[in-house]
């Protein structure tokens, strides 16, 4: 099947002929499957959301290419809006973004800018609502009278009312607590599941990206470190910890264990399948 | 050993948005004691108060009934303001608010211009600072160039610069990836305890209380917990209860027990963690 994006060769390099240039993402190629839940980890620094901002069109390539379903999305630069329709970014801290009167216009501005009207415009704008939980009565408040976490659902349902093919979400849960990351985390995992949408997360923490991703994209200084699925990656911890990154602290204790002689699979990252497997070395080792 | 902060049934309510409404009461009565060259974490949902907390330590918020003293001088007398900010320095969580300079090292300097440090020593300070965040090498950089958790480190370079008594961090580590978070916690435990420099890290991060003195769990505008470390995370419901997890150590630990092993709730570390199970399963 055709990945649904497309990333060719791309090289971005800020302040070109500046004392400032620096390329920020360098000759990085990629795939991304229709309908996949992709991580994306990397280091501060690493050209995360450079690479991010060219996947909606909102950065040009300084060399290479994106292709959408096949099609280079630069190739009608008049027509890149009709990119951002499509390929939905969430940015960081997206609460700051909200500026209208009521929730309810907020995310309406997206789709209204499409196009829509009337019920359809309707549709969207509470299907979104619905999706990130936020409830009828509160559509008619303004944004600024809810808390910090109700204003980042009522920012990613603006977009999502849009009803993009690829939803891409910059660390999602920064700043929320334990609490309010698993919610919205979870609202994201039914909205992959429920609308078999492709979802493409940037995230720092290694846990929440191995507990819901189909597969993860390291990158490392501008460049693309490995991919794969979470086993295939947290299996090869010294390379991420090399590169200025983390592995799950169940994975260190896996690993943990093995230096001290127990043969323990070391690419685990859940708490729920570490104590599995050691409650199977534990029956093995009674049943002797 | 003495008390650097001190607050003393301190309430804090935010008023009413809107007419006929009610005030949100952030903070019910907190009576809090830091102790010079502690380090402590106040841990808390979003909603408990803890921020709201951390904004009275330097009088960025006043109490609406109760007192903050700082090295005895109470907050409310702005007679000492100036001197109690220069002893309580504080970083939040978006460096973009913290920011103001075109340069790096200018923004760096910017407090202690404005404490009167002669100038040889502010670039002494600026150099010390800069090193102590890892961020030596951008000392001419433009600030708005950088990313998210390099601009950080400069904002907690600006408060390292002033040489304060006491760091007061509040979720300042939010937007930084796991290199740099532990860059910053070990800036600040080496502060600590090198320069006796007082921490208070306002955090929901678990795991960065495992190195704390004490830690402190707030609810509902109150302090509902209060401890060493390990004390409080053995308390695995409990602090699931207060909307908060555990180190995956921990939840691994309690999973394991309660599977019948005999292991302590408070094998914080990973290798703690290990050599326990590993014990246990010989």
């Amino acid at each position: 099947m055709e990945p649904i994006l497309k990333v060719v060769h791309l090289t971005h390099t800020y302040g070109i002929g500046t004392p400032f240039e620096r390329s920020a993402v360098e000759d990085m190629s990629f795939d991304v499957a229709d309908g996949e839940f992709l991580g994306i980890i990397g280091h501060t620094g690493s050209g995360k959301s450079t690479l991010i901002q060219h996947l909606n069109g909102l950065l040009k390539p300084t060399s290479g290419k994106i292709l959408l379903e096949g099609k280079d999305i630069w190739a009608e630069p008049k027509k890149i809006r009709n990119v951002r329709f499509r390929v939905g970014l969430v940015f960081q801290y997206p609460e700051y973004q909200l500026f209208e009167e009521t929730v309810y216009k907020d995310i309406a501005f997206g789709p209204a800018n499409m196009g829509k009207t009337g019920d359809e415009l309707d549709r969207c704008v509470r299907e979104a609502a619905r999706l990130v939980g936020i409830r009828d009565d509160q559509l008619e408040k303004s944004p600024f009278e809810l808390s910090g976490g109700q204003k980042r659902r009522v920012a990613l349902a603006g977009v999502l009312a849009m009803e993009p093919r690829v939803l891409i979400l910059d660390e999602p849960t920064a700043g929320l607590d334990p609490a309010g990351r698993e919610n919205l985390l979870a609202n994201i995992r039914d909205y992959h599941r429920n609308k078999n949408g492709t979802v493409i997360m940037v995230s720092h923490s290694m846990e929440e990206v191995a507990g819901n991703v189909d597969r993860i994209l390291v990158l490392k200084s501008a460049h693309v470190l490995m991919q794969g699925t979470p086993r295939e990656v947290f299996s090869r911890a010294d390379e991420l910890l090399s590169a200025g990154l983390d592995v799950p602290q169940i994975t260190r204790v896996a690993i943990a264990l093995k230096e001290r002689g127990l043969d323990v699979d070391s690419a685990v990252y859940t708490a729920e399948d570490l104590e599995r497997q050691l409650l199977t070395l534990r029956k093995g080792a009674a049943g002797c | 050993m003495s008390t650097i902060l001190q607050t003393e049934n301190l309430q804090y309510l935010y008023p009413a948005v809107e007419e006929g409404e009610q005030a949100t009461v952030a903070l019910r009565g907190v009576d809090l004691k830091i102790e010079k060259g502690s380090f402590v974490v106040i841990l808390g949902h979003n909603g408990s108060g803890k921020s709201t907390l951390s904004k009275t330590f330097n009088a960025i918020l006043l109490p609406s009934t109760g007192s903050v003293c700082v090295e005895g001088m109470n907050t409310a007398d702005e007679s000492c303001l100036l001197d109690i900010r220069r002893r309580v320095g504080m970083v939040f969580q978006n460096p973009d608010n913290q920011i103001v300079s075109n340069v790096v090292e200018e923004d760096v300097a910017f407090a202690p211009e404005n404490l009167g440090v002669p100038t040889a020593e502010i670039r002494q300070r600026v150099d010390l600072a800069l090193g102590a965040v890892g961020m030596a090498e951008f000392a001419q950089h433009a600030p708005h160039l950088l990313s998210g958790g390099q601009k950080q480190r400069i904002a907690i370079a600006g408060v390292i610069a002033m040489e304060p008594d006491c760091i007061v961090l509040d979720e300042a580590t939010a937007m930084l990836d796991p290199t740099g978070r532990r860059e910053v916690l070990s800036t600040a435990h080496r502060l600590n305890r090198e320069k006796g420099i007082t921490v208070i890290l306002i955090t929901h991060h678990m795991n960065e209380a495992e190195d704390a003195d004490r830690v402190v769990v707030m609810d509902d505008g109150k302090i509902a917990m209060d401890g060493a470390p390990r004390e409080i995370f053995a308390q695995v419901e409990e602090l699931r209860s207060l909307g908060l997890t555990v180190p995956d150590t921990v939840d691994l630990l309690d999973r394991l027990r309660r599977d019948g092993l005999d292991l302590p709730l408070d094998a914080l570390t990973v290798d703690e963690c290990a050599d326990a199970v590993a014990a246990a399963l010989r």
